[in-house]
């Protein structure tokens, strides 16, 4: 029982760490309507801007400043110079800007910053908290804790942003329709550079906590894979629905890693181990049969 | 008007002789890089490739090439990818028909991809620390080339130092082989098994799905069955991932060891302290106490002819690696050249003959300045590998330090399964083995 809840705690803490990634998806999805395929080279550009700031001499605070603000002049020349041209197009051509901006971004970025893997230190220990451990016998690390506190954080203060700003009920409207949004007069550009302004930040938070877990490398743009299950569990418009989706997938991969190979070495012979790369996608698509908008997605009803 | 043709006729016969004339100067051996120094694993390639090539150029720098013949190179980028591994081979072999050393991918993927279509081509595949390691069997894999040592030997060379760590013994410890869940983790499995049943060793494998960067559950697990060591079998991401999630249960550092591809300093420094005590094995060693590593660094550099742009790589493992390769190569076409004639290139053909005819004894290694950096190599038609020997280096949160000599894997266990495997292909594609008897 104490292994199954050390278990149990590390998936959930571990999905946590998806929700930090799925958060930025659905900050563009939900402003405008755009599956943001670019959003793990996003992360991976926010956490070299980090380390590359630092080696320049920066402190760690300025350079999460610097990095924040390289990370809005990017969201605003995504907006000029990619998504302005196609307002009201297909959302499919936008999808496909998207997927361009991701491999430019994994071209440039270390081209200005070197692609060498480096540490990130943000003066937390990633070890077991003694007092946890002595008493209960569970690994339960400082550095997890921190992660869901910031991820506590970031939720919050986005849920509150979209749900109570005028910028966040205008970033919903455009979400809606665009042409609609524009004949009321809201400033799409300005809003389609805030968001992904918004956007560039969470993917700076993310970036930072995956960076300093394990290195800031090429590999953070594979976090978006981890996140992809999150979204089609918590629905790709709701900010409390990336954190629980976050959580539902990180704690079942866990689970599924260790408890489902062994029946299936019982039954079938072999090693069956290594399941998690695929288990949260297999969840995500028998969830999606039951519930297509996902837990807290928005019903899409057309009147006919 | 014969007259008026005369000078004209002149200039063609000048030109065409003095086109010969530049043709015998300008003797060249090509070397085909199928390489990669972008995307995800760009880093690693950047310090292979980057070494290899300083060598080349330091071998035409220091003595103006091999018996007059000058070391070139065309580069074509992979991105780690074996499709355009496959669309760069494809590149460049026309121009490797004539004149070509041996091929290094520094990727099993793309070595599979290739190992057909270089032996129809008559182009030598060398994969030194990967690639498919069945052929160190020659007769069955004439154009492929597992030099210095195979994943199988490594493991059993792991087993061979922990044993002796153990006071000679490993019976009834637990060993958990913790593996990237591909090709590549799984090649050591067959070695590894075979020695827990010779040694009397329990071993769990517990695998990670690719890429590696979430191993919460694998090392709960570990925590859960409380292993003696951990043989590690990473690649990218994976290693720092496992470094951190070691330190997150609480797992000694010092009791991991892991393949030579989990040994660069790619892999440790973006653990931090995490990776303090963490061991590797490697077929090359670090720094730049090597003689020749410090004489790249001023010959080549010193003429402004280096090939990294970050100089501080200079003596890192994959650099070391990187030269260590381009040893090997070039002492191939050394070789080559003592039968075919010296000062000519060699194709690929004859590039084969010298790679299976390799010698590089101690001595040879202190005349090239390459004490300790790789082991003694002799290869023959029936072992491609030519080693089989490793080193055990540990990091020390600065620098990884050699912490024991060269070992060799358990050959007698070991190279019986790279037969029967050779054996099987064979029978697949319906090869007849070469009489290796015969082979000279």
């Amino acid at each position: 029982m104490n292994f199954f809840l050390e278990v149990l705690i590390g998936g959930l803490l571990s999905g946590v760490m998806y929700a930090l990634v799925a958060l930025g998806f659905v900050m563009i999805y939900k402003a405008s309507g755009v599956f943001n395929f670019a959003q793990g080279a996003m992360v991976y550009l926010a956490a070299l801007s980090v380390v590359g700031c630092m080696e320049k001499g920066a402190p760690l605070w300025m350079a999460i400043i610097l990095a924040f603000i390289i990370m809005t002049l990017f969201g605003i020349a995504t907006e000029k110079f990619v998504l302005r041209k196609l307002v009201n197009q297909p959302p499919i051509a936008l999808f496909m800007a998207t997927i361009g901006l991701a491999f430019f971004i994994e071209g440039l970025a270390p081209m200005i910053f070197g692609s060498e893997p480096r540490a990130l230190e943000l003066g937390i220990v990633d070890e077991p908290i003694p007092w946890i451990l002595d008493n209960w016998n569970m690994v339960i690390s400082k550095f997890d804790l921190v992660a869901a506190g910031v991820a506590a954080v970031l939720v919050a203060t986005l849920a509150l942003f979209f749900q109570y700003t005028r910028v966040g009920r205008a970033l919903r409207a455009v979400a809606d329709d665009h042409q609609a949004a524009l004949s009321i007069g809201i400033p799409l550009q300005h809003i389609w550079a805030i968001v992904w302004g918004v956007a560039g930040f969470v993917a700076l938070v993310a970036g930072m906590m995956w960076g300093a877990r394990n290195g800031v490398q090429f590999a953070l743009t594979f976090t978006a894979l981890k996140a992809l299950p999150v979204l089609i569990l918590g629905g790709f418009t709701s900010v409390p629905g990336a954190i629980v989706g976050g959580l539902i997938i990180g704690a079942s991969e866990k689970l599924a890693e260790i408890y489902i190979p062994p029946v299936m070495q019982d039954l079938f012979g072999g090693n069956f181990g290594g399941i998690e790369g695929w288990f949260p996608y297999v969840l995500a698509l028998l969830f999606l049969l039951v519930r297509p908008e996902g837990l807290f997605g928005e019903k899409h009803i057309d009147r006919v | 008007m014969i007259k008026s043709f005369k000078p004209a006729l002149s200039a063609v016969a000048l030109s065409l002789a003095m086109l010969s004339q530049g043709a015998a100067a300008a003797e060249e051996q090509f070397f085909p890089l199928i390489d990669y120094r972008v995307g995800p694993y760009g880093s690693n390639g950047q310090a292979f490739y980057g070494g290899f090539i300083d060598y080349l150029n330091y071998v035409n720098l220091k003595e103006k090439g091999v018996n007059g013949v000058q070391m070139t190179y065309e580069e074509c980028e992979t991105e780690y990818n074996n499709a355009k591994g496959v669309e760069c081979y494809e590149r460049l072999k026309s121009k490797a028909a004539k004149s070509a050393g041996p091929l290094h991918t520094m990727s099993t993927g793309i070595s599979y991809a290739l190992i057909d279509k270089s032996a129809q081509d008559k182009l030598p595949l060398a994969m030194m620390g990967y690639g498919r390691t069945d052929a160190v069997d020659g007769s069955v894999f004439p154009y492929a080339f597992p030099l210095v040592t195979t994943y199988q030997m490594q493991a059993s060379a792991i087993v061979k130092f922990l044993k002796d760590k153990n006071g000679g013994s490993l019976a009834g410890k637990k060993i958990v082989y913790l593996y990237h869940d591909s090709a590549y983790g799984k090649e050591a499995i067959v070695a590894l098994n075979a020695e827990a049943s010779l040694n009397k060793f329990e071993m769990v494998q517990i695998p990670v799905a690719h890429p590696g960067n979430e191993q919460g559950a694998q090392w709960l697990k570990i925590r859960q069955e409380k292993p003696d060591f951990v043989i590690f079998w990473g690649w990218g991401v994976m290693n720092q991932t496992a470094l951190k999630a070691a330190q997150k249960v609480g797992f000694p550092r010092d009791k991991m060891i892991g393949s030579w591809w989990t040994g660069s300093e790619e892999d440790v420094v973006p653990a931090g302290d995490a990776a303090k005590g963490y061991m590797a094995a490697t077929w090359n060693v670090a720094g730049k106490q090597v003689p020749v590593i410090a004489d790249i660094e001023k010959v080549v550099y010193g003429a402004g002819k280096g090939n990294l742009q970050d100089p501080s790589k200079i003596g890192t493992i994959l650099y070391n690696r990187g030269v260590s390769a381009a040893v090997l190569s070039v002492e191939a076409i050394r070789k080559g050249q003592e039968k075919y004639g010296k000062g000519k290139a060699l194709n690929g053909e004859q590039t084969r003959w010298a790679l299976e005819n390799l010698n590089i004894t101690d001595a040879r290694l202190k005349a090239l300045g390459a004490t300790d950096l790789l082991p003694e190599i002799k290869t023959s038609c029936d072992n491609h590998e030519g080693s089989g020997k490793v080193k055990i280096q540990q990091w020390d949160g600065a620098k990884w330090v050699p912490v024991s000599g060269w070992i060799e894997g358990n050959k007698g266990l070991i190279h019986p399964l790279f037969q029967a495997s050779a054996k099987q292909y064979a029978k697949e594609k319906g090869i007849t083995p070469r009489d290796c008897s015969k082979e000279k």
